[in-house]
């Protein structure tokens, strides 16, 4: 049903993410699917890498580690926004479309006040993406 | 964060480039966690240093007022016991400082356009922003609304009059280089000295707008471009400095540099919030008769606050970037009325006629020693280049944020000449047409009455358009140019302030963002209900001084930095 599926992270808060990425991996084993592990940075030199070359290049190792860890096929794809704290979404939707994804796996955290100020960033991917999403509370 | 960041070395960005391998990791210092819903990412000393000193002078400035603003600003020696005139009581800290290091100011500035002009036409310049291969981030005309929009444009509504008619009628004897006055002391229009006084009037203003502001922001902004795109520092003042003072930067050096650019950086924009909510006020009575009090400004900078919370949530592209190109085509549709109304031909003449006095009077405008004209020196070059150099690294950062890309030798040459070009044209045009009105028709001039006769600068703009036809409609649009180019700032600026104040990080949660920008707008409005904005004002523009010596470190930090890059390439 699906072959294509996007996980988008966030390698300075990997810890969180353990249940979105497992149950990523189960669905990509039950279905036969190919994760592709998105993550958004600047140009500018962030907390995870000092330039965009080598945020691709962490981007990269880390998914082959969840390929070996789940074994499943996994590749890596690194967006560059112009400014990550506001483009998120939109850049996240736009990679989506770019590399064909048929379903989002997204890691959110519980909704609670924020939320009826900014939707969180799970929520503006269900409201958005052309592509299924399945929001894994954190 | 994972463990497989010990890969060997730190890959180059696009193509090759000299990077930094240091110890420090961006944000290794910073505090994350929530506050009620919000979370935040704040740089432990920095962020709560600058934002209690700030709180701290706000204070200062309200309960001490008259102390401050005789501290920053001098007091009347006449009236006080054992107060010399000239001495530093007299003058206060920003007079003491613009007549005692004017020569400092002026050399200063000649060395970083020196510089800046030398970048373009040496091999360095063929160093570019981000690694060989990068490609710019932004379009020429996305880039130059920008760095326009974030350098001077509020600057240009307010001297753009006021300043050429002040040069060239002043009957407070402050001419630049002593020039001829076209003004008999009877009021009446001496035929011969006209032309003479108006090449001076315009050649002085352009000076304050053109190279040597301009080489200011360029060199902060390559600094900070230069040391984290293609170095893998953090984007913040402090990166520059690595080769100074190596890895001490990290440390407390690095603190109190990032907290002076904060406060700078905020009490600048506070203030100048209040004097463009003066302004704006004064447009409004001068055109609609809406009365000129705090309450009409206070409402006005909640507003401007407001549509800048908007441009803040919005981010860079959605926010910064539109409201820059709206200001732009504005600005823009002005500049062309004013050439028309007030007749192309001859204001065309006079922008080739100031760009050539401009040439012949670069050197001995810029001269630091030996200048008899000290009204036109102290008070006016020495003010500004403290004033320039002081904002320098909001908008130098700013500049660096959306350069990555560039060449330094492409960089150099839209920074330092196309807006130097476009701030002579403004110049010639709003001053020309001005001064032309005040020749032709001294007594009827409503320029001459609010410049000369009494000085009342935040109307001058007006004045001038009320001599051109529909006032009523190009007034109103320069009172929305006012008030968009102070949303333009505040919403740059708070983006700048968070970058700074999160160590770097350009992904911190947007709410810091939405707080900054509300410190400022409280700040102002403080500060104008409780009187103070002049001292504060002041205290901005005296941390020029050393800010002076940290930009003078910097042309040797970007040499050295450029040179290791040409060994990569």
């Amino acid at each position: 049903m699906y072959t294509n599926i996007m996980i988008p992270v966030d390698l300075a808060h990997v810890a969180d993410l353990g249940k979105a990425l497992d149950t990523g991996a189960d669905l990509a084993r039950h279905y036969g699917a190919r994760i592709c592990y998105v993550g958004v940075t600047a140009a500018t030199p962030s907390a995870v890498a000092h330039n965009p070359a080598e945020f691709q290049q962490k981007l990269e190792s880390f998914a082959t580690e969840q390929g070996v860890k789940h074994g499943i096929t996994t590749m890596a794809k690194a967006a560059i926004s112009h400014d990550p704290a506001v483009d998120l979404d939109s850049t996240l939707l736009k990679t989506a479309d770019e590399i064909g994804a048929d379903l989002i796996v997204v890691a959110s955290h519980i909704p609670g006040l924020k939320e009826y100020i900014w939707p969180s960033n799970g929520g503006a991917l269900a409201g958005h993406a052309t592509a299924s999403v399945f929001v894994v509370r954190l | 964060m994972t463990d497989e960041t010990t890969a060997p070395g730190i890959p180059e960005p696009e193509g090759a480039s000299a990077i930094i391998d240091t110890e420090y990791n961006i944000g290794q210092d910073n505090v994350e966690g929530q506050v009620g819903p919000f979370g935040f990412d704040i740089h432990n000393p920095v962020f709560m240093i600058s934002s209690l000193s700030i709180a701290f002078f706000v204070f200062y400035a309200l309960v001490f007022r008259d102390q401050a603003s005789d501290f920053f600003t001098g007091v009347d020696a006449a009236a006080v016991a054992g107060c010399e005139a000239g001495a530093f009581c007299d003058l206060g800290l920003r007079s003491f400082l613009t007549s005692n290091f004017d020569w400092f100011f002026l050399s200063a500035a000649n060395v970083f356009v020196l510089f800046c002009l030398l970048l373009i036409v040496t091999p360095l310049g063929a160093v570019r922003l981000g690694g060989t291969d990068a490609t710019p981030d932004y379009t020429y005309i996305g880039w130059f609304a920008m760095l326009f929009a974030a350098g001077m444009g509020i600057g240009l509504m307010f001297f753009g009059v006021l300043e050429p008619v002040y040069y060239f009628g002043t009957p407070w004897g402050d001419q630049p280089l002593g020039a001829v006055r076209p003004f008999a002391e009877d009021g009446t229009l001496i035929e011969a000295n006209i032309e003479e006084a108006r090449r001076m009037a315009l050649a002085a203003t352009i000076f304050h707008w053109g190279l040597h502001p301009w080489a200011i922001y360029a060199v902060v902004a390559l600094s900070l471009a230069l040391f984290s795109y293609n170095k893998g520092l953090p984007l913040t003042i402090r990166s520059a400095f690595y080769p100074i003072f190596g890895e001490r930067v990290w440390g407390w050096t690095g603190h109190i540099i990032d907290t002076l650019a904060v406060f700078a950086t905020l009490f600048g924009l506070a203030t100048s919030l209040g004097f463009g909510a003066q302004q704006a006020n004064a447009g409004l009575e001068y055109v609609y008769g809406i009365p000129n009090n705090t309450t009409v400004q206070v409402l006005l900078i909640t507003a401007i606050t407001a549509i800048a919370l908007v441009s803040v949530v919005r981010g860079l592209d959605g926010g910064v970037k539109v409201l820059s190109e709206i200001n732009m085509v504005i600005a823009a549709l002005l500049l062309l009325f004013v050439l028309f109304a007030a007749g192309a031909l001859g204001i065309l003449s006079g922008f080739f006629g100031g760009l050539l006095a401009y040439a012949q009077e670069i050197v001995p405008l810029s001269n630091p020693v030996g200048r008899e004209d000290t009204g036109y020196v102290q008070g006016w070059t020495a003010f500004y280049w403290a004033w320039w150099i002081s904002w320098s690294p909001f908008v130098g950062m700013f500049i660096a944020r959306v350069s990555r890309g560039r060449t330094v030798r492409e960089f150099v040459i839209c920074v330092l000449l196309i807006p130097s070009l476009v701030c002579i044209l403004w110049m010639a045009t709003f001053g020309g047409a001005a001064i032309e009105q005040v020749i032709n028709d001294p007594a009827g001039s409503a320029v001459k009455a609010q410049v000369i006769d009494s000085y009342n600068p935040p109307i001058s703009l007006f004045a001038m358009l009320e001599g051109l036809p529909w006032s009523a409609i190009t007034s109103t649009i320069g009172i929305v140019l006012v008030i968009v180019f102070f949303v333009t700032s505040s919403d740059s600026g708070s983006l700048v302030i968070d970058t700074i104040t999160a160590g770097g990080k350009v992904d911190a949660p947007l709410p810091q963002r939405v707080f900054w920008c509300t410190f400022e707008g409280a700040v102002a409005i403080v500060l104008l209900l409780g009187g103070g904005l002049g001292a504060l004002q002041a205290m901005v523009i005296s941390t020029g001084l050393p800010f002076t010596i940290i930009l003078l470190l910097m042309c040797w930090a970007i040499f050295k930095g450029l040179q290791d890059e040409r060994r990569k390439i």
